[in-house]
């Protein structure tokens, strides 16, 4: 077959759909979204009717996920860092149970928060629920990897997770493909006994997981994404994933002969460590993400042997680099150019004529009027109201936020409270706060910018906008004379803002929501209706 | 061979399309490539850049090293400055002149002038004016493509092959204007 170039995301899309996928779960989020979006488009997937529409959260994906491998076939579902957090629930449990047909957890981390609030190392969820975790180190592993992984998973009735960061997810690279599989047959059997988590069944079913753990690591003893790259020397090298890749790029660049221990899947192959801290003075130990690996290895009391993030050789936080890792294997770097003072930051900030920008106006004009006029927000384009011109945000802390703090603070007597988010994050995990302010008779006004998409990630279908937005409010109790609706435009301006005042002064829960359809997914479906048009 | 480029510019601008172009062509010697790009909160008017390295060896890192840059090749005048410390001994700045300006504090040309003018023969770049004359300003990026040519190591003919493949959804007008304004940027650039 032909090379293909894709980026890491979309390796391993084409990864999951040649390794007979029926169905991929996943809620956007970078840099995951590629993956989902990539099998949307695909000829092979509507052909064979894999199925890949968008979840409304983490949680509820990776449990579709979980139902689809209990039915027997093989499922993937995807998400960002954060998400695993929305998903831990039953991600953990799922160890717990096992499953039937192929599960891979595809999940991005994002070193140096490119576009994320944290950089979370998803290795930690790996260890915690004791699950098989790959992480390969280039585009053709990723690829590779979800034959591996889906094979894995039914081997060992766990799901598997494959790891990667922004930097592999987001890059291309010449792909090789193999001949595709076809999917499983549809397979459900009764088996209360692992799948109905009662005490009882969980103490059996947790103790078959601990048994597992010798076996999971005496397969990773003979992966190929665990090798050994001979080299002498009294330094050696521990590098994991996309870590190793810097490692052999400055092995070459700077002529440096040491050996190298590669690891991609975990557990740890504990023969492998073995030979390579046998055979070297020191191990300088290279992770993309936490110093998860290097923290064990030191133990409490620590090793002098060990060098890697927690000592300074690299540092703690951010993402790697070639230069990094050179720097750290002693190699005395010439300096280059800097930048010129003269070169000044260029931060993102919202669309010329998006309707968040109207809606902050109105925002601003009527809560300054209060001598507190705090904000609680979310995360989604409008988060860059938080920046100047706008100054009209003050919190941004997790999806679903916005509503739960803003609630939490009208408790403790603010006023106004109010709170911004969004149409996708309100369906991914504001529903639930704002029926936790109806029962408590909060006064709150939740602002929705519903924009009939999720923007930040590129504008995905939204689980819920326009009416089903207003019925939801309706459904969780907020009182119809207290859903108002506005059209965030410069003409509505005095209007808005008269709606908005009398929001903030009531006394008890209410929605307005801020209707107007982003202009940069309005532009792509002009687009797209004008080439198909022609 | 082997070649790092650093493509720059802002969210919407068009370097992609460029990376793109120099991808396939690259795919079609039958070379190694791996080319990082930003997706996600950077596109809004941010800066956006794009790491491209091509090679007949294995390549291992996604990301260039700090002066190991063969060319940088910028759509926005500024934001070629941003990059220069990937910049290799003897490696090329290509940039177009058009300035982007969307936050405070954007300096001079003037300022920009000189400091373009500490690298080696900047190749300096009138783009959306070559861009119209080949038929379109939206075909900046494809003028910058054909400045930035030479230094790519990939043959004219291929990256034309690549434009034609790229554009040909669009139809054959769209094409030829791109196929025009790579002409009109590669003109400046052979020597
Ligand atoms: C748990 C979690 N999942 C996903 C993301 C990535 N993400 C950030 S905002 C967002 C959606 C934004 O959509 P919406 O709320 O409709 O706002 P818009 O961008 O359209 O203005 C997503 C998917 C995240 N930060 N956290
Ligand atoms: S993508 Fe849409 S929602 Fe986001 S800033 Fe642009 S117009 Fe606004």
């Amino acid at each position: 077959m032909n090379r293909q170039l894709l980026l890491g995301a979309e390796a391993v899309a084409q990864g999951a759909l040649d390794a007979g996928i029926s169905g991929v779960y996943a809620y956007p989020g970078t840099p995951s979204t590629e993956i989902t979006e990539y099998i949307q488009r695909s000829k092979h997937s509507r052909e064979s009717g894999v199925r890949s529409s968008w979840s409304t959260n983490e949680k509820t994906a990776y449990e579709a996920a979980l139902g689809m491998s209990y039915a027997g076939k093989r499922s993937l579902v995807c998400m960002k860092h954060v998400g695993l957090n929305v998903a831990a629930d039953p991600f953990i449990n799922s160890a717990i149970t096992g499953v039937n047909g192929g599960l891979v957890l595809a999940v991005a981390d994002d070193p140096s928060m490119h576009s994320s609030q944290n950089e979370q190392d998803s290795r930690v969820y790996g260890r915690f629920a004791m699950v098989p975790v790959l992480e390969p180190a280039s585009q053709q592993e990723l690829y590779d990897a979800m034959f591996h992984a889906f094979d894995l998973s039914e081997a060992v009735r766990l799901p598997v997770v494959v790891r990667m960061t922004t930097r592999l997810s987001h890059s291309r690279s010449g792909i090789d493909r193999r001949t595709p599989l076809g999917q499983n047959p549809l397979k459900a059997e009764y088996a209360p006994e692992r799948f109905v988590l009662m005490p009882h069944n969980a103490r059996v079913q947790y103790r078959h997981l601990l048994d597992l753990q010798p076996m999971l690591e005496e397969l990773s003893e003979s992966s190929f994404l665990n090798e050994t790259v001979e080299g002498g020397g009294a330094v050696g090298v521990i590098a994991f994933g996309i870590g190793c890749n810097y490692v052999m790029e400055a092995r070459r660049d700077h002529g440096i002969d040491c050996r190298v221990l590669k690891i991609g899947q975990y557990p740890l192959p504990r023969r492998q460590v073995n030979e390579l801290f046998d055979a070297c003075s020191t191990v300088l130990v290279v992770e993309e993400g936490y110093p998860v690996y290097e923290e064990l290895f030191r133990g409490y009391f620590g090793s002098a042997k060990i060098r890697g993030r927690m000592d300074g050789a690299l540092p703690r936080a951010g993402e790697l680099t070639t230069d990094l890792v050179a720097a750290a294997l002693g190699v005395k770097l010439t300096g280059t150019a800097a930048v010129p003072g003269i070169v000044v930051n260029r931060p993102p900030e919202l669309c010329k004529g998006c309707g968040h920008r109207d809606m902050f106006e109105a925002i601003n004009l009527v809560i300054r009027e209060h001598a507190d006029h705090h904000v609680f927000s979310d995360i989604g384009c409008y988060t860059l109201g938080a920046l100047p011109p706008h100054n009209a945000i003050h919190t941004c802390v997790d999806m679903g936020a916005s509503i739960t703090m803003a609630k939490g603070a009208a408790d403790a007597g603010l006023r106004p409270a109010v709170s911004v988010i969004g149409d996708s994050t309100f369906a991914h995990s504001g529903m639930t706060g704002l029926l936790d302010a109806v029962n408590d008779h909060s006064p709150l006004t939740v602002i929705i910018g519903d924009n009939a998409t999720t923007a930040m990630t590129g504008g995905q279908h939204s689980s819920a906008s326009g009416s089903k937005l207003v019925d939801l409010c309706r459904g969780i109790g907020v009182e119809a004379e207290h859903i108002r609706i506005i059209v965030p435009l410069k003409t509505h301006l005095a209007e808005n803002v008269a709606v908005l005042r009398e929001e903030f002064d009531y006394d008890g829960v209410s929605v307005v929501i801020a209707q107007r359809e982003c202009v940069e997914s309005a532009a792509k479906k002009k687009r797209r209706a004008a080439a198909t048009g022609q | 061979m082997q070649k790092n480029i650093i493509l720059a510019g802002v969210g919407g601008q068009g370097i992609l399309s460029i990376a793109a172009v120099v991808d396939q062509a690259a795919l079609k010697e039958g070379l190694n490539i791996r080319q990082a790009e930003v997706h996600g909160m950077s596109q809004r008017g941010g800066a956006v850049q794009s790491h491209l390295r091509i090679s007949d060896r294995e390549i291992f890192a996604d990301l260039i090293a700090l002066g190991n840059a063969d060319l940088i090749l910028s759509v926005e005048p500024l934001e070629a400055l941003r990059y220069l410390p990937w910049l290799a001994p003897g490696g090329r700045v290509v940039t177009s002149l058009d300035p982007f300006v969307n936050m405070p504090g954007y300096p001079t040309m003037e300022e920009i002038m000189s400091e373009l003018g500490k690298t080696e023969r900047p190749v300096l770049v009138h783009a959306a004016e070559l861009a119209r004359e080949a038929g379109s300003a939206r075909a900046s990026n494809m003028v910058m493509l054909g400045a930035g040519a030479p230094f790519t190591g990939i043959e004219q003919g291929r990256l034309e092959e690549a434009i034609g493949a790229l554009f040909g959804a669009k139809g054959q007008e769209v094409v030829d204007i791109n196929i025009r304004a790579f002409r009109k940027g590669l003109q400046l650039s052979n020597i």
